[in-house]
């Protein structure tokens, strides 16, 4: 219980931190949108049937001729109302952007994150308990070519062998499947397969080197000698003992990456076309829809702080050793 | 081709003895427009011809879903604030104008009852108006009858600066006022040739009067309906996700019998071009994908497996060579390429004549672009591959050698030509884009061999086209001597595209480079050329007189047309569909159909 207490109290202490650091993020990022060159109206300048006036009437209505402080202190102010501002491009307001690419981004990301913990803890630690045996060579190996092999490039050669030589997959990623019952979750299935085993795998082979060593570290240790010594099997000294203990920096390292679970993966969705909200981001980037790309990178900016936060709080949870002070 | 063989040539058609269409190819062949064409036919007593439909289903529906593939999905479905084509193609798909401009350039009335003629009654005589009889029993989405009064309001909306609507221009120096419940009357302040721009095709679109009468102003942005449309055309609004998904399904009260064929439509949005392309040529999970500016190698490989074809629509859009007529490299009053200076050695014409020798459109076109950027010098040229006769493309390195050195710049140690202390030595600029890049190398490479030096300079696309003042890399600065970039000419009237030759329209310091003139020829010849073209009532003298404008332009060198750059599409095997170069992809969407 005394654990408990005192973690409160760091835990108000980091939330009261928070406050100041997101501010300065958002101060950052900002001036540095404000300040990149580009203008979400350009497309009118450069047409010659558009008046120059339109556009000058847009700029004022959108507030951009205003100076870049006033702009930051009307976005802060507005948020804090819970208003995230409305998009330049889309005539729409942000958050109404972000939601309708929010359960796309979960399911898929969150799909390809779950696939690669599925496979990245049974082959780390297998591969750890029977270090540089074959399997562990062949784990070694094809972790190495799975992080070293960009998206785009494992995207494209799925897409050529499952879509078009054996025509068994879409490529085309589709949220509004007509289908309804058992149809319905088998199409959404079927196009999901390519994009989260690209994203799964990836993220899966880091992961797996990590697991790894993480078990390596611990399987070393006196206790384990001592489990052992006591007689108890080795499959209940891996799984009660080693594994309890190795996956501690695990948890933190998989809490730290939700965050990418929101901000999607800007490579894989462009060649899947999933509307995430990686798209949305990069779409918004090149129109200049600088709300859109301050709320998306805003939003992911936040997650990132509380999730550092929920893995200092969960590593002290299942690690006593660690003080809180 | 003089006024009088036009004349002459109109002359035969309404005798019979010319069809309009050996018209119009005759008049490409000039470098007319098909548009213009059409016009001059039309204002010539001649009526638009309605070609013969090709439109087979015998009942509405049953097609089951149109799948069309934009890589970049409509981001707002408000057809007035609709900058983009991929805007306006999405909106196309619920609202309709009164008429649309169908591939050979003639009028194809869409919410109006027949296209105006000086025969209907439609055009006054001196050109200063034109009445639009409606087409009756039409209702909206929502089951409310069209009437003029949406018409009228349209132009309200549009013309009201506080809307800060894109189709302004077409609205704010015209007076539309009601005649009865289904007639219309545009009236224009000085006599107007083109009178087919308010109301007609992609910038003609119309919204309902009931729904967007309260949102008129600054108040436009927050209408309801900017992202839930309610229009006339073949399918009804049923979801948007901006930049991913437009979905409708079939408007069974749509107002031409028997259509639409599909049952429901579906535009889906991202990716990239290329695999755009493979959606519908090869797995065949799409039926149609838009502007694929993809090389033309890689589309007839994909095409190879046979389910489906590419097509390549003629339009006015031109990748062009600018040069310079002013000093890019002297500084004067806070500006570069000032109207005060001149080019120290472009401005001499032999310079010039050399350089245009030096150009290989035809290696551009066979290495380059292929099927999707067909060789030509002009920079207005007509929706066909037909070049002007006027304007040859000649590419001769010799005789390049041979001028340069008549007027007396001679090669230097280094094989670079000068006179007088000056040498032939130009920054030559454009937009980073493969096709771009490599067509800089080729020029290069020519104008070395004949003793010119020519520095290849590339900028991001969205600094060369932006329209940042600060920022001395955007195409209207211009602070290079030779500058290349495709324009677009999104309206069949040449009015606006040949703004880019007269002396009032420099882009300087002054109008913020916002002016459209952006080699910054001072030529009173021309000038005079284009106020004939907006005075000119006879389109045949209208029309003769852009020829000569364009003309006098290639042949001062100013601009040099390189390749024109029509719009690719995909499509399924069985897909039927017309596509407009002068027109959204989507105009005929209520007449495509698949064969059984």
């Amino acid at each position: 219980m005394q654990v408990h207490r005192v973690s409160r109290q760091y835990v108000i202490r980091k939330l009261l931190i928070m406050i100041p650091s997101l501010l300065g993020i958002s101060i950052v990022l900002f001036a540095l949108l404000a300040m990149a060159p580009g203008d979400p109206f350009d497309e009118l300048a450069t047409n010659p049937a558009v008046p120059p006036e339109v556009r000058a009437a847009l700029r004022a209505k959108f507030g951009l001729d205003d100076p870049i402080w006033m702009r930051y202190w009307h976005w802060l102010f507005a948020l804090m109302q819970g208003d995230w501002g409305f998009s330049f491009v889309s005539r729409m307001d942000v958050s109404t952007l972000i939601m309708q690419r929010l359960p796309v981004t979960l399911v898929v990301i969150g799909a390809s994150q779950i696939l690669a913990i599925v496979i990245a803890i049974p082959v780390g630690v297998l591969a750890a308990t029977r270090p540089y045996s074959l399997f562990d060579q062949i784990a070694n190996t094809f972790a190495f070519i799975g992080f070293s092999l960009p998206t785009f490039f494992t995207g494209l050669v799925l897409i050529l062998v499952f879509s078009i030589q054996l025509d068994w997959l879409p490529f085309v990623y589709r949220a509004d499947i007509t289908a309804t019952g058992w149809a319905f979750y088998w199409e959404h299935i079927k196009q999901s397969i390519m994009p989260v085993t690209v994203l799964g795998l990836f993220q899966g082979a880091a992961l797996v080197r990590f697991v790894r060593s993480s078990v390596l570290d611990v399987i070393r240790l006196d206790y384990v000698t001592t489990a052992r010594s006591k007689g108890i099997g080795e499959r209940k000294v891996i799984t009660r003992h080693v594994v309890r203990t190795a996956l501690i920096p695990v948890v933190t390292l998989v809490a730290l990456q939700m965050p990418i679970v929101f901000s999607g993966a800007i490579v894989t969705e462009q060649i899947f076309r999933v509307p995430g909200i990686g798209s949305l981001l990069i779409t918004s980037m090149l129109s200049n829809d600088t709300p859109v790309v301050m709320g998306v990178t805003f939003v992911s900016a936040c997650l990132v702080v509380v999730f550092n936060l929920i893995a200092d709080i969960l590593y002290g949870w299942l690690d006593p050793r660690i003080a809180f002070r | 081709m003089n006024e009088r063989d036009i004349r002459g040539l109109v002359g035969k058609v309404k005798a019979g003895k010319l069809s309009r269409r050996g018209f119009v190819q005759a008049m490409m062949a000039v470098g007319i427009g098909a548009p213009v064409a059409g016009q001059i036919l039309v204002s010539s007593g001649v009526a638009m011809a309605q070609p013969a439909s090709t439109y087979k289903p015998t009942k509405r529906g049953g097609g089951g879903p149109l799948k069309l593939l934009w890589w970049q999905g409509p981001t707002l479905l408000n057809p007035h604030f609709a900058v983009g084509t991929k805007d306006q193609d999405g909106s196309r798909l619920f609202y309709e104008p009164l008429a649309a401009w169908d591939p050979d350039g003639n009028l194809k009335a869409k919410l109006a009852a027949e296209i105006p003629t000086k025969e209907n009654g439609g055009l006054a005589a001196d050109g200063m108006s034109v009445t639009w009889k409606l087409k009756q029993g039409v209702t909206w989405h929502d089951g409310k009858p069209f009437t003029a009064d949406d018409v009228v309001f349209n132009w309200e909306y549009a013309k009201d600066p506080a809307t800060a609507a894109y189709t302004i221009a077409s609205y704010q120096d015209v007076t539309v006022t009601k005649v009865d419940q289904y007639t219309v009357k545009v009236a224009f302040k000085k006599a107007t040739p083109f009178w087919a721009d308010a109301f007609v095709g992609t910038r003609g679109m119309l919204i309902p009067k009931h729904l967007f009468a309260d949102f008129i102003g600054a108040k436009s942005r927050d209408a309801p309906t900017n992202l839930k449309p309610v229009g006339t055309g073949p399918y009804m609004f049923k979801d948007f996700k901006p930049g991913d998904l437009v979905t409708g399904v079939a408007n069974p009260n749509y107002h031409q019998a028997n259509k639409p064929y599909f049952d429901s439509v579906e535009m889906k949005g991202g990716g990239d071009a290329v695999s755009a392309a493979r959606a519908v040529l090869q797995t065949g999970e799409f039926d149609f994908a838009w502007n694929l500016q993809v090389e033309d190698e890689i589309l007839s490989r994909l095409e190879k497996g046979g389910k489906g074809s590419v097509s390549v629509t003629p339009g006015g859009n031109i990748e062009f060579l600018l040069m310079n007529t002013t000093d890019p490299w002297t500084e004067v009053d806070g500006e570069r390429s000032s109207l005060k200076t001149k080019h120290p050695t472009l401005s001499d014409p032999e310079v010039r004549k050399a350089l245009a020798l030096l150009v290989d459109n035809k290696s551009i076109q066979d290495h380059i672009y292929g099927r999707t950027g067909p060789a030509t010098r002009n920079f207005l040229y007509g929706p066909s591959r037909f070049d002007s006769k006027n304007n040859p493309i000649e590419f001769n390195v010799d005789k390049a050698n041979d001028i340069l050195e008549k007027a007396g710049w001679k090669k230097g140690a280094d094989g670079i030509r000068a006179k007088d202390g000056k040498k032939l030595k130009f920054v030559y600029q454009t937009s980073i884009n493969q096709p771009r890049q490599k067509t800089q190398a080729i020029i290069k490479q020519a104008a070395q061999k004949a003793g010119i030096d020519i520095e290849l300079k590339s900028v991001t696309a969205s600094v060369f086209f932006s329209s940042d003042v600060a920022n001395p890399d955007t195409y209207t600065k211009f602070y290079t001597d030779l500058e290349m970039y495709t324009t677009t000419m999104g309206q069949p009237d040449p009015g606006t595209h040949m703004l880019q030759f007269v002396s009032t329209e420099a882009a300087t310091k002054a109008n913020k480079w916002q002016g459209r003139n952006i080699t910054r020829w001072q030529s009173p010849e021309a000038d005079k050329l284009y106020r004939e073209t907006e005075a000119e009532l006879d389109p045949v003298k209208r029309a003769a007189s852009f020829i000569k404008l364009n003309d006098l332009a290639i042949q001062n060198q100013i601009v040099m047309g390189i390749v024109q750059r029509p719009t690719v599409s995909a499509r399924t095997a069985k897909l039927n569909c017309n596509i407009s170069g002068w027109d959204n992809n989507t105009s005929d969407l209520s007449d495509w159909f698949k064969d059984a």
